[in-house]
């Protein structure tokens, strides 16, 4: 019954996402406000039935109705409460309803805080909106429907896979998906800005905040996703340039340029035809990300050819999708209007500069993403694209950026005096500078770039305080005015700055992870110990211990550093009877921002265990970095200029024009 | 600067960032790609020693030998061919023998595989795409091995008849921990 309403719901939901497709539009040909109006009641009574549809398959899910064929293969009855309802997006067809139902989410925010958006505007970006859902609720009901019986219901469940029983799970796709599909109303904006044909600083006002929500959720849902890989898959890695990661990664490369380049429009009035670009890319690649993941075109050319039906349907939305908006991009950009001039200094010129080298770095992660699979297809050989290629290509151009980094805040809008600005950051690069000496004394082994990658972030980070110096007054004028002039700072203003100074904390994580991780592998017995990075590590023993849904063995260490006992680690391998299969659970230890890391291999004959030993220095500065990020992003969207709906500020005078 | 300067200035800078970013990638292409090789793929080519390749086949039941220290041993194999492989480390968690691997690293003199990276990157059937992808193609492929994935592929279209490959892919699962 459950799964009948589930499916029904979902059904209901596309009818309505197809009155949202079309009435609106002729809505607004007709300049009719009723017809414009439906877009909101639709888009929200849109969330209700997807809403109902999501909980019904989450409670089958918790119910363990093993009737249905999904929850029948990915669910156990004995999984952990907290699994159970993961578990709902553990699979295609959950995580696909899971992405509609964010989607749907979106529209409805849209619609219920969109108050002050012009009708028409409303109406066209609620319709755009409706497209895509309808064409995912097409999708699902077709080719991936998580509400079908099995007309002989087994009495027990085939378990999700282990990797994802995990708190991760829980966590990193619905943030993943919140930042892929947040990137959907950028588009409809952009959408329904080339088909009225007009666009202004305003539109910038709209799409910002909502750019910025979706990038804030990519943000931490990307860098989840990372740490998650590197305590759940035992060899203690955070980035292996994956597919599915680069799938992540292109849109928050796009969508980083697109937060840039609209704040231009929205300052400058500039770079309009380019930020409609952007938002249309950003969304696409979005689209190519799911493309990719869910088609299982990544893994193999070969197994997509052999179950085609998700993969072409999928294939169809992103060539339809992407086709039509950019052959409406190209016939409707012409007829924009230019925006202000700038001189190629200043601080339009530097945010060109951050979109190309965005842009051009996603153009490389694109390329070393689809080449592989373009030359199975065309070449039939197989080959993997993988780190040292990254390293070659991404690397020095990322690191071109974040050398631009300091230089794009201190900039004047229009014309800019580069100069004066290298003299005002001459105390930062001297501090970057300072450090590259200090860490190339103090270091040893390693690559000779590490220090000056250090010396990089630091130079990143030395900027932003500066930027913040200069704009405050500190330590020119009187303590009390410093203090009155920061309160007065806008907080896009503090966005920035954090954001910047975590993208230097993150290179400063990486570089010491990769350069100075101790690793220790062995194989050890009970009271042996173990030396990392000036830590023993004793191991005292081994036990076994039943979990709800598995066996585990667990090794316990005694760690301690010059003869004081500081923890005990208890890393352990879960075997899953069900599936068969077996976990490593690694243990972690936390010093400062430096990690100790343990995982298990096997048992060897005489009773001995193989062990994996890592010590990690600085490594939790990797994610602390995109946390800061987010949280600069946060910041900016809390401006009281970029709130929706927030009163007028007196200064802002030409906020919010009316459209028409 | 007129507004025709502005804009040639602009379309310079990002033609040298593309030039840059092509600069890269083809300087990178040239070294940094590995090629994927089945043993019989290395049997007939004559891979030099040293040049990187990831090798993938099936792990030869009877093979593997563990010696001091974590060094591993053990042969892949693709029907054709067999190729002795050396390792130093833990095999990962889904390293079993007559199950498919991955194996990344370098011939050395003797003709042994040494492997710095083995790859457990796969999914429930235990055989890595590729593999099984080079093994469809020369025609060892074994039906069951493929069980599982297709019930898995085709499960959300016809349930009913789910049930049956699906006991045998779970024995199979199972038979596979021993």
């Amino acid at each position: 019954m459950i799964a009948e309403a589930g499916h029904y719901a979902l059904v209901l939901a596309l009818a309505l996402a197809l009155i949202q497709s079309f009435v609106p539009v002729i809505g607004a040909r007709l300049r009719d406000p009723a017809l414009m109006n439906v877009a909101r009641s639709t888009a929200l009574a849109q969330l209700l039935f997807v809403g109902a549809s999501f909980i019904a398959l989450v409670t089958l899910h918790v119910n363990s109705d093993f009737s249905v064929a999904n929850v029948y293969e990915n669910s156990h009855s004995m999984k952990p409460l907290i699994y159970k309802i993961t578990g709902v997006w553990g699979n295609h067809e959950g995580s696909m309803l899971l992405w509609v139902s964010i989607l749907a989410l979106f529209g409805g925010l849209v619609a219920a805080f969109g108050n002050n958006l012009p009708l028409s505007l409303r109406a066209h970006v609620l319709s755009v909106q409706a497209w895509i859902a309808s064409a995912f609720y097409l999708f699902i009901l077709i080719t991936s429907n998580p509400f079908l019986r099995i007309a002989n219901p087994p009495i027990e469940g085939r378990d999700l896979n282990p990797v994802l029983q995990d708190i991760g799970l829980a966590v990193h796709p619905p943030m993943l998906y919140l930042g892929y599909v947040g990137f959907s109303i950028s588009f409809s904006f952009a959408i329904a800005a080339l088909i009225e044909g007009r666009i202004d600083a305003a539109w910038a006002r709209w799409v910002r905040p909502w750019t910025l929500v979706a990038w804030i959720f990519l943000t931490l849902g990307i860098a989840m996703g990372s740490y998650w890989a590197y305590y759940e898959l035992g060899w203690g890695g955070w980035w292996f340039w994956d597919p599915v990661e680069n799938a992540s990664l292109m849109p928050w490369l796009a969508g980083t340029a697109l937060l840039h380049s609209a704040l231009v429009m929205e300052k400058r009035n500039a770079l309009k035809v380019w930020t409609i670009l952007l938002s249309i890319l950003t969304f696409s690649l979005s689209l190519l990300g799911t493309f990719l993941v869910r088609s299982g075109v990544i893994t193999s050319v070969h197994a997509f050819a052999n179950d085609p039906t998700r993969g072409v349907f999928i294939l169809l939305i992103l060539c339809l999708f992407i086709g039509g908006s950019l052959s409406l991009f190209a016939g409707r950009a012409t007829s924009l209007k230019q925006g202000g001039l700038f001189a190629p200094i200043s601080r339009e010129g530097a945010l060109v500069l951050n979109n190309l080298l965005l842009t051009v770095a996603c153009a490389v992660v694109l390329f070393g993403t689809l080449y592989p699979l373009a030359m199975e297809v065309l070449a039939d050989f197989k080959m993997s694209v993988g780190a040292p290629f990254y390293n070659l290509t991404f690397v020095p151009l990322f690191a071109l950026l974040l050398l631009a980094v300091p230089f794009g805040p201190m900039l004047a809008w229009k014309r800019g005096d580069l100069l004066g600005v290298t003299q005002r950051l001459l105390a930062a690069g001297v501090a970057g500078l300072v450090v590259v000496a200090i860490v190339w004394a103090w270091t040893r082994g390693g690559s000779a770039l590490a220090p000056l990658a250090i010396g990089l972030g630091v130079f990143v980070i030395a900027g932003v305080v500066t930027d913040i110096v200069e704009r405050t007054g500190l330590f020119r004028l009187p303590f009390a005015t410093a203090l009155h002039r920061a309160r007065g700072l806008p907080r896009s203003a503090w966005g920035t700055a954090f954001a910047h100074a975590g993208l230097g904390i993150a290179l400063i994580g990486i570089v010491c992870e990769t350069t100075w991780n101790s690793e220790y592998i062995a194989t050890m017995k009970p009271n042996d110990v173990a030396q990392v990075a000036g830590y023993d590590l004793k191991l005292d023993g081994l036990l076994e211990r039943q979990g709800p849904n598995y066996r585990e063995m667990v090794a316990q260490f005694n760690v301690s550093r010059g003869g004081e006992a500081l923890s005990v680690m208890t890393p352990s391998k879960r075997s899953f009877t069900t599936r068969g299969a077996s976990t490593t659970e690694a243990a972690l230890l936390t010093r400062g921002a430096s990690q100790l890391y343990i995982s298990l291999g096997d048992v060897t004959a005489e009773g001995a265990i193989a062990v994996r030993i890592y010590h990690k220095p600085f490594v939790l500065l990797i994610w602390w970095g995109p946390v800061l990020m987010a949280f600069g992003g946060m910041l900016s969207l809390s401006d009281r200029r970029l709130r929706v709906g927030a009163p007028k500020p007196a200064r802002a005078k030409q906020r919010l024009q009316p459209a028409e | 600067m007129t507004r025709k300067q502005r804009r040639m200035t602009i379309i310079g800078g990002s033609l040298a960032v593309l030039a840059l970013a092509a600069a890269l990638v083809l300087n990178a292409l040239r070294d940094s790609i590995v090629f994927f090789s089945t043993p019989t793929m290395v049997a007939e080519k004559h891979v030099q020693p040293g040049k990187r390749f990831r090798l993938g086949g099936l792990v030869q039941p009877g093979s593997l030998q563990r010696g001091d220290n974590l060094a591993v041993t053990f042969e892949v194999a693709d029907g054709s061919a067999k190729l002795p492989v050396a390792y130093k480390g833990i095999l990962p968690d889904l390293f079993r023998e007559g199950q498919g691997v991955v194996a990344e690293g370098a011939l050395d003199a003797n003709g042994v595989f040494k492997a710095d990276t083995v790859l457990a990157k796969h999914d429930e059937t235990y055989m890595p795409k590729d593999v099984a992808d080079a093994l469809k193609k020369q025609g060892h492929w074994k039906d069951d091995y493929g069980a599982q994935a297709s019930d898995k592929a085709s499960g959300g279209a016809k349930p009913s008849g789910d049930a049956k490959p699906a006991t045998t892919a779970q024995g199979n699962s199972q038979g596979a921990v021993r």
